[in-house]
């Protein structure tokens, strides 16, 4: 994809001594355990490859070790890449030098971490501007730009506080403050709201998407919360032990596992929030098929077409993005969503 | 464990399918008994003999050589480049130091006082005490400089901060750097850290004689030392501080595209600020009891009036010096920790609003500059009027000794007696008295017991160097009252530390003691333990006890406080009584701790024995001391001193290989206890 916004192909890192010379060896093919086992290698990430595009949602998601914090870290290099490559844009990050490389940290790429990551001793003004006092901006223009998204996340008021005193909640918005106040073209989020407890943490969630649609910004997003990644990504990829095991709308996630660890990933989330009328139409038995009935697209989901399904004698039509007719629901379809997980 | 220690077996069960029994791993007392008895034995049938006793008076041909070589150094002070490059640094520092005197402490020619008199310093260090730090310790800077005076020792008093500051100074300048250096860097800290170790293991003591050979008798040689005890522990603070940034932070520093310096300059270093404050505390402590202990060569300060005092036996007099060097240690300790904690308070709106704040610093900052003025010109101020209470204080004190040393001498006396004779008379003759190829084959065998061929190893090269240095004899008599003051000083870090884990009174009451005790210079014991016991063996010991004892209760106490509550609670509810809790629970578990007290406080302990020399311990300490005062003792002095290190790495090694069961114990890092002794 020659417009993403990130491009990212066949990237391995393998920690140990010679992690180098394993790439291309059969070893690779051995599991992570038997890997480790054999020459006390571990692999943190295998073989990914994925393009987000401009504006994008990425969501990264899987269990505690599989190696989501050690992709986003490849991705600026943060660690190193055992081979592989990462465009931003039309840039090759992997072959950059440092100069560069610091050049992008700067200006294109921001992280929010887990545990926030401000500097103590700083107020929370001095911290939001802190990446634009490294790019060397006057100290009038940093602080109207600092002031601008200390503003933006909700915070103000707060300027001349320390982080320290400071809810959680309200450290990770400083930490979004920062990470905005470069105008980066992509954020990157490791687990940003899992140390947050759940009420704090859906504030956060909506924090982002309200932000999403101010900004615009590309965001890669990783947690370990399915609720979550369903919530905000626009993709989502699945990780075990560094492999991908699928990539795709948070719909098709949830309506086609692509295996048993996404299934089991998947069982307990309430389908009717999540699928669209895509995943349970049937196709129409010939094009007139209820003709007059109420018309949906195969966006919607289950929950909000519920309303209009059940108030209907009969079928609803569907339509595709392109308005062509693609298929029917009817009451027992929704119900069969809904009932599922009731049981 | 240790190499010596035989593998847990699993014993196979009677029955076939009985669970495998894991066995009891056999104890190591039991082949370290055997290597007592058969010494006993073996010493019952010799004893007397092939002791290698030095008598007085007499040198080996090895101390003689060092003593030529020595002669042969300082003759070619001009033209041996070592001896060029440290006779200048050795003027650049006798230079600062005297100049720094005639500008606060001595009168500077032609003028009768120096450049500043009492006023305008005590005045100008009471404003810094309110600019580093608060009001409180303004009054305690104020209290503690006018009693310099008050008592007499204000020349002193001011040579001694002429010497701790300079060699503050140059423990930042070069402390933080290495500590840096060896945070941020793998390589350096590889280097960096077993120097550290060595210096921190070695009794400081014993080199001051090598660095009086290249920077002479005198303020150089003293600032040296000073700046090699002090520096240690802020290099490892401060690289310690630096290294426990946490990653994320230093991950968001990159994430941030900041170069390594910037990283450095804005991350790090303010993250790691306050550690490198307790360093810079440690540091000044650790300079100051440095400082004082420096009077052996000629060091200028308020350790000379101490030492002056000890030499003669008249605790009398060396008790007000002495008690201003605490009071001066206390002042520091306070100054340094209120400036450490002084940052955050105000970043935060506390204490006085800033435009007062301000203006006060700006009317004492005017105040002191007049002071300092009328300190040049009038004698009043430039001199502290005599009021005798120092004298005073020396006569009636000496009264007061003799009178408590009286009362109490129905208790010290029976009790240094008890000790004498029953532990360290016993044991001094079992190792003096036993040949030397005795106790050496038996020594070794011991270290091979307890720590294996590691520990064997440098057993062996140690106990060679004793007797190439020719001092076994010697050694000998210092290895049996170390052993008997350590020994003591775990009974009693056993028995407090116990309480004090168990109850949070005890640690409440006693733990400030115990921090006090770290604060006072080691020196200043030897004063009330002289006036107690008189010189003798046990009064060194007594000394040592002092100066080893809190560090290792403290460890002792924080050990078995370590125990989890959960297990404790588990124990209780079985019935155990408190006897068997403390017995079969917290001690062993604490295991790890109380080696590490044990070998803390052999180190501490030996260190001590060299300071205690002057007060009639003898041997070897009294040989190191009599070689910074007689020239042509210089050669056996050195051999004493060798011996000493040899000694302390000999029991280091023994005692760490001993307790590696709990290898990072060890690495562990003492916050209240970095200085190693001296
Ligand atoms: N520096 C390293 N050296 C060796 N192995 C590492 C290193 N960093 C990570 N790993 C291993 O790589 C794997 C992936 O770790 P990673 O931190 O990326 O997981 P994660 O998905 O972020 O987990 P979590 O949800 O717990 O944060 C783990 O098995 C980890 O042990
Ligand atoms: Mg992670």
């Amino acid at each position: 994809m020659a417009d993403a916004a990130l491009s990212v192909q066949n990237l391995w890192k393998v920690f140990g001594p010679n992690a180098e010379k394993l790439i291309g060896t059969p070893d690779l093919e051995l599991s992570r355990k038997e890997l480790q086992a054999k020459s006390g290698h571990v692999i943190g990430v295998r073989d990914v490859s994925f393009d987000v595009a401009p504006g994008e949602v990425f969501v990264v998601m899987g269990l505690s070790g599989s190696g989501k914090s050690t992709l986003v870290r490849l991705i600026t290099r943060l660690i190193e890449p055992t081979s592989g490559t990462v465009m931003l844009g039309e840039e090759n990050l992997t072959t950059m030098d440092e100069e560069k490389l610091r050049e992008v940290r700067r200006k294109r790429v921001s992280m929010v971490f887990q545990h926030f990551g401000l500097l103590p001793h700083r107020k929370v003004i001095d911290n939001v501007s802190f990446g634009l006092e490294i790019r060397g901006e006057d100290k009038t223009r940093r602080r109207a730009r600092a002031q601008n998204m200390v503003d933006l996340v909700g915070l103000s008021g707060y300027e001349q506080n320390f982080p320290d005193q400071l809810s959680g909640g309200m450290q990770q918005r400083v930490g979004l403050a920062r990470a905005l106040a470069n105008d980066p073209d992509i954020l990157m989020f490791d687990e940003p709201f899992s140390a947050l407890d759940p009420l704090i943490r859906r504030d956060m969630q909506n924090e982002v998407i309200r932000l999403h649609h101010e900004v615009g910004k590309t965001m890669v997003f990783i947690t370990h919360d399915l609720a979550e990644a369903l919530k905000l990504g626009d993709r989502i990829m699945i990780l075990r032990d560094g492999a991908i095991i699928q990539i795709g709308t948070p719909d098709e996630v949830v309506a086609a596992p692509a295996d048993d660890y996404v299934k089991d990933f998947v069982s307990d989330v309430p389908k009717s929030h999540v699928l669209t009328l895509k995943w349970v139409m049937r196709p129409p038995a010939n094009s007139e098929e209820g003709i007059g009935a109420p018309t949906l697209p195969d966006t919607t989901i289950v929950r909000d077409a519920a309303r209009t399904v059940l108030a209907t004698d009969g079928l609803v039509r569907v339509v595709n993005a392109q308005d062509e007719f693609v298929g029917v629901v009817d009451d027992e379809d929704i119900l069969r969503v809904v009932v599922a997980e009731e049981g | 464990m240790s190499t010596a220690a035989p593998p847990k077996v699993i014993r196979q069960g009677p029955a076939p399918d009985a669970p495998p029994v894991l066995a009891e791993p056999t104890p190591r007392w039991k082949p370290v008994a055997v290597v007592l008895l058969l010494w006993l034995a073996v010493w019952w049938f010799t004893k007397g003999t092939d002791t290698l006793v030095l008598a007085g008076r007499d040198r080996t041909p090895v101390m003689d050589t060092l003593a030529a070589f020595r002669d042969r150094m300082i003759a070619g002070r001009e033209s041996n480049p070592v001896m060029v490059v440290t006779g200048a640094l050795a003027d650049a520092l006798r230079g600062t130091v005297s100049f720094l005197q005639r500008v606060i402490s001595i009168p500077d020619d032609p003028r009768p006082v120096p450049q500043i008199g009492w006023l305008g310093v005590t005045a100008v260090a009471t404003w810094v005490g309110y600019a580093v730090a608060n009001w409180r310790i303004a009054l305690l800077v104020l209290g503690t400089f006018l009693s310099f005076g008050a008592f007499g020792y204000w020349s002193h008093s001011m040579d001694l901060l002429i010497m701790v500051g300079i060699a503050v100074v140059l423990s930042l300048a070069v402390g933080i750097p290495l500590g840096i250096l060896a945070g941020t860097n793998k390589r350096a800290n590889s280097i960096i850290e077993p120097v550290l170790d060595f210096l921190q293991t070695m009794p400081t003591f014993v080199y001051l004689l090598p660095i009086v050979l290249f920077f002479g008798i005198g303020s150089a040689s003293a600032v040296v030392c000073t700046l090699l005890y002090a520096v240690p522990p802020l290099i490892r603070i401060s690289a310690h501080g630096i290294r426990t940034v946490p990653p994320t932070m230093v991950e968001v520093a990159d994430s941030i595209g900041l170069t390594r310096w910037q990283r450095l300059l804005k991350v790090q270093l303010p993250l790691a600020k306050r550690t490198i404050i307790v360093g810079l505390n440690q540091t000044t402590l650790a300079a100051l009891s440095m400082a004082t202990i420096a009077s052996f060569v000629n060091g200028p300060g308020l350790g000379k009036p101490v030492l002056d005092g000890l030499r003669i036996n008249d605790t009398g007099t060396a008790l007000v010096p002495g008690l201003l060097i605490v009071a001066m240690a206390i002042m520091l300790d306070r100054a340094t920790t209120a400036a450490s904690e002084r940052g955050d308070i105000m970043a935060r709106g506390g204490g006085l609003p800033p435009r007062l704040h301000r203006a006060i610093l700006i009317g004492g900052g005017v105040l002191a500059a007049v002071a300092v003025m009328i300190s040049r010109q009038s004698l009043w101020a430039a001199e502290f009027p005599d009021l005798g209470w120092g004298r005073a204080i020396a006569k009636g004190a000496g009264d007061v000794i003799t009178a408590i040393t009286d009362t109490l001498s129905p208790i010290t006396g029976p009790f240094k007696d008890a000790i004498t004779y029953a532990l360290l008379n016993p044991l001094q003759a079992f190792l003096s008295e036993s040949p030397w190829w005795l106790a050496a084959a038996a020594i070794a065998l011991l270290a091979y017991v307890l720590g294996g061929l590691r520990a064997l190893v440098p057993t062996v090269v140690c106990l060679a160097g004793m007797v190439f240095f020719g001092l076994w004899n010697n050694a000998m008599v210092t290895l049996a009252m170390t052993l008997v003051a350590t020994i003591l000083c775990m009974v009693i870090a056993v028995v407090v530390g116990v309480a004090m884990a168990r109850k949070r009174s005890a640690d409440l009451l006693i733990r400030p003691i115990l921090d006090a005790g770290q604060t006072i210079p080691a020196f200043v014991y030897l004063i009330p333990c002289l006036a107690l016991f008189g010189p003798s063996r046990f009064t060194g010991i007594v000394a040592a006890l002092a100066y080893a004892a809190p560090v290792s209760i403290k460890l002792v106490a924080d050990g078995v406080k370590g125990v989890s509550a959960t297990t404790m609670e588990a124990v209780r509810s079985s019935g155990a009584s408190t006897m068997q809790q403390i017995r079969k629970v917290q001690l062993p578990m604490a295991k790890a701790s109380l080696m590490l007290a044990t070998n803390q406080g052999l180190l501490f302990v030996l260190a001590m024995a060299v300071i205690s020399g002057m007060v009639g311990a003898g041997a070897l300490g009294y040989d190191v001391v009599i070689g910074f005062s007689r020239s042509e003792e210089w050669g056996k002095g050195f051999a004493a001193g060798a011996t000493i290190v040899l000694l302390g790495i000999m029991i280091d090694r023994i005692a760490r290989r001993a307790a590696e069961a709990a290898p990072d114990q060890w690495k562990r890092f003492p916050m209240r206890a970095p200085t190693g002794p001296f």
